[in-house]
């Protein structure tokens, strides 16, 4: 078979419904079925969805701990490094793991509750602690006089971080949140192993029931590309509307 | 269902069983592929620091390319890709039947090859123009100067990078769960079901993990203080 009449077999094969024969011209089939290019679309939302709410997780948990890991307190400091210690070195297959079969049998009402959500906060909590790691060196970039300032002119200690270190600190770590979301986007694959059906899950299976295992491949591996692609633009534009004037290579 | 905790299973024989030989070759992977990574990684990133331009290009999409899709993912693909020819090749009858476990190593070689060769490239830019100068001023080729004067700083430079990528390539290991190579959570995982505890075995897996990666990371801190002294 010439490669002209494998790669026509593969888009045909795209078209094709998963339940039977049928190969649809728009690749698109009505209501009731399926073809694999949609199965391909749907999962790459589920990629997406359980990347996206992972982010948020993680950026908002990754906030506090980075902070209290600068607090002048020893039982945060104490609190966030266990934190990260605890999340990073354990590999995020075996904490999802740990989240599908263990968790839910402890806390019993997450028993009701869908393995996307499991991952969703898996690899939320995951990504948290790599994320608290930058917002605590990204303080720690600003110099004390700064915190002393804030301090020494009434201000709280919330303000002086409001105000005065945070909005220093956050655009310092723009860049690497930046890497984090890609790496978040492609940690989301791990998902497939408690049964989210996100793309990894899609290539295996739709591998196996049409022996096709190189274009289900294919296909996801274009989506990916795609993802990070899109996140890279999406940071760049962020990294360019927040840039202060006069610092951090701003005009 | 409820939890079993009663993890009194794992007797001396069972560790020796089950869990030794995946921790051998859970480490076996991360050693070979931090040691042959390495070396492909300072190629790539030496490519990439060319003058060449056709060189550079090579280098910059081999090293996107494989930053940008996960790792599972680049595992399946090896797996599907290496044709069944190739293992038998490899030490007799030994490389059919551990398919999974071979493959692996390849991949992860030329995976993590791409992220070692970031983390060389920004060493060789962490080496003063200076050098490179007064190199070539004393007469040196352009690999005489990598070799002798550029790569020994920059390795040295990067080692606790080096070292910290590795330890994220450890717990990488354990995503061969895919293909079912048998490693470290393989092991675990086998006398789980061996058992009967197939969940509650992850607790002490995940603690096995844990204590690795957070002992070699205490042990990098350590030796970034001693070598950080030079300048």
């Amino acid at each position: 078979m010439s490669a002209w009449e494998q790669m026509r077999e593969s888009a045909t094969l795209m078209c094709k419904s998963t339940v039977d024969e049928t190969v649809y011209s728009g690749c698109f089939a009505g209501k009731g079925d399926l073809t694999y290019l949609q199965w391909l679309l749907h999962s790459w939302g589920w990629t997406l969805v359980v990347a996206l709410v992972a982010l948020v997780i993680a950026l908002v948990l990754g906030l506090v701990i980075g902070v209290m890991r600068t607090l002048p307190n020893k039982a945060a400091v104490l609190f966030g490094e266990a934190w990260t210690e605890f999340f990073r070195n354990i590999p995020i297959l075996i904490q999802l793991l740990i989240w599908y079969h263990i968790v839910p049998e402890v806390v019993t009402p997450l028993k009701a509750v869908s393995p996307v959500v499991l991952a969703c906060i898996g690899l939320g909590l995951f990504t948290s602690a790599r994320i608290g790691q930058q917002v605590k060196a990204g303080i720690a970039t600003i110099p004390k006089g700064q915190r002393y300032a804030g301090l020494a002119m009434g201000m709280t200690l919330t303000q002086t971080y409001r105000f005065v270190l945070l909005p220093v600190a956050l655009r310092v770590v723009l860049p690497t949140l930046t890497s984090e979301s890609m790496n978040i986007i492609k940690n989301s694959s791990v998902a497939y192993a408690i049964g989210v059906t996100e793309m990894i899950y899609f290539a295996t299976q739709a591998g196996e029931e049409t022996s096709f295992h190189s274009t289900m491949y294919l296909g996801v591996t274009i989506l990916y590309f795609i993802s990070a692609f899109a996140i890279n633009r999406a940071a760049a534009v962020v990294e360019k509307r927040t840039r202060l004037h006069g610092a951090l290579g701003g005009k | 269902m409820a939890l079993n905790l009663d993890l009194s299973f794992l007797t001396a024989d069972v560790v020796k069983a089950n869990l030794l030989p995946g921790l051998y070759y859970s480490l076996q992977l991360t050693v070979v592929t931090m040691v042959c990574g390495v070396v492909l990684g300072t190629l790539v990133a030496l490519m990439r620091l060319s003058s060449r331009p056709w060189l550079q290009r090579i280098a910059a999409v081999y090293v996107d390319t494989l930053r940008s899709i996960p790792l599972l993912m680049v595992i399946l693909w090896f797996y599907l890709l290496i044709p069944a020819g190739f293992y038998s090749f490899i030490a007799g009858g030994y490389g059919l039947a551990h398919r999974p476990e071979f493959s692996a190593v390849i991949t992860f070689t030329i995976f993590e090859a791409a992220y070692y060769s970031e983390i060389m490239r920004a060493g060789i830019q962490s080496v003063p123009r200076g050098q490179v100068y007064a190199g070539y001023a004393v007469g040196m080729t352009y690999s005489q100067c990598m070799r002798l004067v550029v790569l020994p700083q920059a390795f040295r430079n990067m080692l606790p990078v080096l070292l910290t990528q590795t330890i994220v390539l450890f717990q990488d290991t354990s995503l061969v769960y895919a293909i079912g190579a048998y490693d470290f959570l393989k092991g675990f995982l086998t006398a789980g079901q061996i058992y009967n505890r197939p969940d509650e075995v992850l607790l002490p897996a995940a603690a096995c993990y844990f204590v690795i990666s957070f002992s070699l990371s205490m042990l990098v801190r350590r030796l970034q203080a001693r070598i950080q002294i030079i300048r």
